[in-house]
């Protein structure tokens, strides 16, 4: 009944035309003064001139624009109207192209920096974007998964970050030592903000993990004594290859390049670090994989989806939202170790609220609990302004179109659906 | 088996329950009728702590529970099918069912799914469907599956036949029955359906601005005058 409706529907030629209309009439109220009217120099004094032909071309753009712009989108709706009449129950059958587009991705990322080996740009570019895939699976875990938006994870990375600043500059601390404690702190973090947060959810939740991701920056930004202040924290070791420090030939101690008989070279450690990143977060990826698996994964997606049936179900709410934010917020704290090691310099300037947004726009762009989606969306999110560079101060505006573009292609983010973490073998379809 | 003594309860300044008591016996049905917010919900959810009995005291197998947290009472045997069947829209059939099994022994696993699949055939054929794609009756019956997969010794169900065609109602009360006669399950059932509430039921209590007016056993409550003027003869032409 409701399909058939659907398909009768259709809009007239009057209704068109008074959309447009309204259209236009917005055009001409806002075209009058930013158009119509613009100040000449007339001999050291300032005139208000006309530019009536201006105005009226452009509410004539304005006017069939939107008839265009209709016709097109009523075009649109009625295509995805009869492909959704013709497919099939929505069954969530695990798809295998994925699992092979994945293994090929991976071992694309295995070789990528040998075969760019001279290119120290790309194999600095794909860090960046594997920074952001941890960075982005840690935050799926809490808003892809468990269903609480957080807008302040950019705080977990810098704990992270600054965690070994701190360790390794104050106590001498490497690499692998800090990575458990920093993860540790992170996640202690993030139930010291999922505590007061649990009863809070969708807007005023945001609202208070966003204040919570300024808090962490501005105690950052003002205790000098503690972070360096604005400053940051300088000198930070460099993580080695184990003990083999990536360094020129010098008199004290083995390092990378003598102890494999190597010519030094600074893409040794460029290339190093891109694998560091690489394994962290494939380990995370296997890990969430795992959790998915495993009752804590699914009780995330059922408080995501309903908390009264999990409560009745006997689940104690409050841990597994607590337990969401605990394990976001440590994956979050191992990219900020890794970030932290890669940069040898942080300061508060990097943990800034556009960073959280960027991470979460890689969750949501790539479908909210969708592993291979945050993957594809991160590399969107770098490259894409990488690219753009040519085009200057036109660059975030592609990024923004790209971005609008792909929320109108695929409004549930380009992996929207989930796979299930549970299929039975041989069960009869 | 489940006893409530005086039992009080309040949202704020709202008294929602005045000092009731009622019992369920093992194995039976009890169902509990009454006018919208007369309080049928709430009887159910202070069982869970939610809210809190005021005053008075709830005793499942002997033990006051009154105090104990909620996730503590759902796992001690006591399993609600919530009103409007709260299911896990975006995950599949066999997640849900598995999520309600998520605290009983693994090992029991296999075979009370195979029990739901004989209780509910079709949940079966939309086992690895999402399950916000299916009817409501499916969804209902997928609710009534997932609560009995954590084996509880109680079954409440609140309000099963909202807003379900007539065909579904039927089965759904059909397959309480069945659990009760079959299994020996007990249950406990909230409806606003008293016809075929009372009906399966052994005994019915009737709720009346949070407060027990009448009760005894299905038939005796089918027959009574007050109950019949007041959800019998008007509810017969909805």
């Amino acid at each position: 009944m409701t399909t058939f409706q659907a398909r009768t529907h259709t809009v007239t030629l009057t209704e068109r035309l008074k959309d447009a209309t309204n259209v236009a009439l917005i055009a001409i109220l806002l075209g009058i003064p930013m158009i119509g009217l613009h100040t000449v120099d007339a001999g050291g004094k300032l005139m208000v001139a006309t530019r009536w032909p201006w105005l009226l071309a452009f509410v004539a753009t304005m006017f069939f624009g939107r008839l265009a712009l209709q016709f097109a989108i009523d075009q649109f709706k009625l295509k995805r109207l009869t492909r959704q009449r013709t497919r099939t129950l929505e069954v969530a059958t695990p798809r295998p192209w994925l699992k092979w587009l994945g293994y090929g991705l991976l071992g694309f990322s295995l070789v990528l920096p040998i075969a760019f080996s001279d290119n120290r740009y790309v194999v600095d570019t794909a860090t960046t974007v594997l920074i952001y895939v941890m960075l982005g699976w840690g935050l799926n875990v809490v808003v892809g998964l468990a269903g609480l938006l957080d807008l302040g994870y950019v705080a977990f990375y810098a704990v992270g970050a600054y965690s070994y600043a701190l360790l390794s500059t104050q106590f001498g601390w490497n690499f692998w030592e800090t990575l458990p404690v920093a993860g540790a702190l992170a996640a202690l973090f993030g139930i010291l903000l999922g505590w007061p947060t649990l009863r809070l959810r969708g807007d005023y939740l945001a609202i208070v993990t966003l204040g919570f991701g300024e808090i962490i920056r501005v105690i950052l930004i003002n205790w000098t004594e503690f972070s360096g202040g604005p400053n940051g924290i300088g000198s930070i070791e460099r993580p080695s290859f184990f003990g083999l420090p990536f360094k020129p030939d010098s008199d004290d101690g083995a390092t990378f390049a003598s102890f494999f008989g190597l010519e030094y070279a600074s893409e040794h450690r460029v290339i190093f670090l891109y694998y560091l990143i690489l394994v962290l977060a494939l380990l995370t990826n296997l890990f969430i994989a795992r959790l998915r698996k495993l009752p804590v994964g699914l009780a995330w997606e059922a408080v995501r989806e309903d908390e009264v049936a999990c409560k009745a179900l006997g689940m104690n709410v409050t841990n597994v939202k607590l337990s969401a934010f605990a394990i976001g917020a440590m994956l979050g704290g191992f990219a900020g170790v890794f970030f932290a090691a890669r940069q040898g310099f942080i300061s508060p300037e990097s943990f800034v609220f556009s960073e959280s947004a960027t991470i979460l726009a890689i969750v949501v762009l790539g479908g909210m609990g969708s592993q291979f989606g945050v993957v594809i969306a991160a590399s969107l999110l770098v490259i894409l302004p990488e690219l753009g560079r040519d085009f200057s101060e036109y660059r975030m505006l592609l990024f923004g179109a790209a971005m609008i573009l792909i929320m109108v292609w695929k409004p549930g983010g380009l992996i929207s659906r989930r796979e299930p973490s549970k299929v039975l073998a041989g069960v009869e379809k | 088996m489940l006893q409530y003594t005086d039992v009080h309860a309040h949202y704020g300044a709202i008294h929602a329950l005045r000092g009731v008591t009622l019992d369920v016996q093992e194995g039976e049905i009890v169902t509990l009728i009454g006018a919208n917010g007369a309080g049928k919900s709430t009887l159910m959810n202070t069982l869970f702590g939610k809210p809190r009995a005021s005053a008075g005291s709830i005793s499942f197998l002997g033990q006051d529970i009154s105090r104990h947290h909620t996730h503590d009472i759902a796992r001690s045997g006591l399993a609600l099918v919530p009103e409007g069947r709260h299911i896990f829209a975006r995950m599949s059939v066999l997640e849900n069912l598995q999520m309600g099994s998520i605290f009983s022994d693994p090992a029991h696993f296999d075979a009370d799914l195979q029990r739901i699949y004989g209780m509910f055939p079709i949940l079966q054929q939309r086992l690895e469907q999402r399950a916000g794609t299916l009817s409501g009756g499916e969804q209902q019956m997928l609710a009534i599956g997932r609560a009995l997969m954590s084996r509880p010794k109680v079954l409440l169900l609140d309000e099963p036949s909202l807003g379900l065609a007539p065909l579904y109602i039927k089965q759904v009360f059909n397959i309480i029955r069945e659990l009760n006669e079959r299994d020996g399950m007990t249950i406990m059932l909230v409806e606003q359906n008293a016809h075929h509430a009372l009906r399966i039921a052994h005994r019915g209590y009737v709720l009346q601005h949070g407060e027990i007016v009448l009760s005894g056993t299905g038939k005796e409550l089918l027959a009574s005058p007050e109950v019949r003027a007041a959800y019998l003869e008007s509810s017969a032409h909805a």
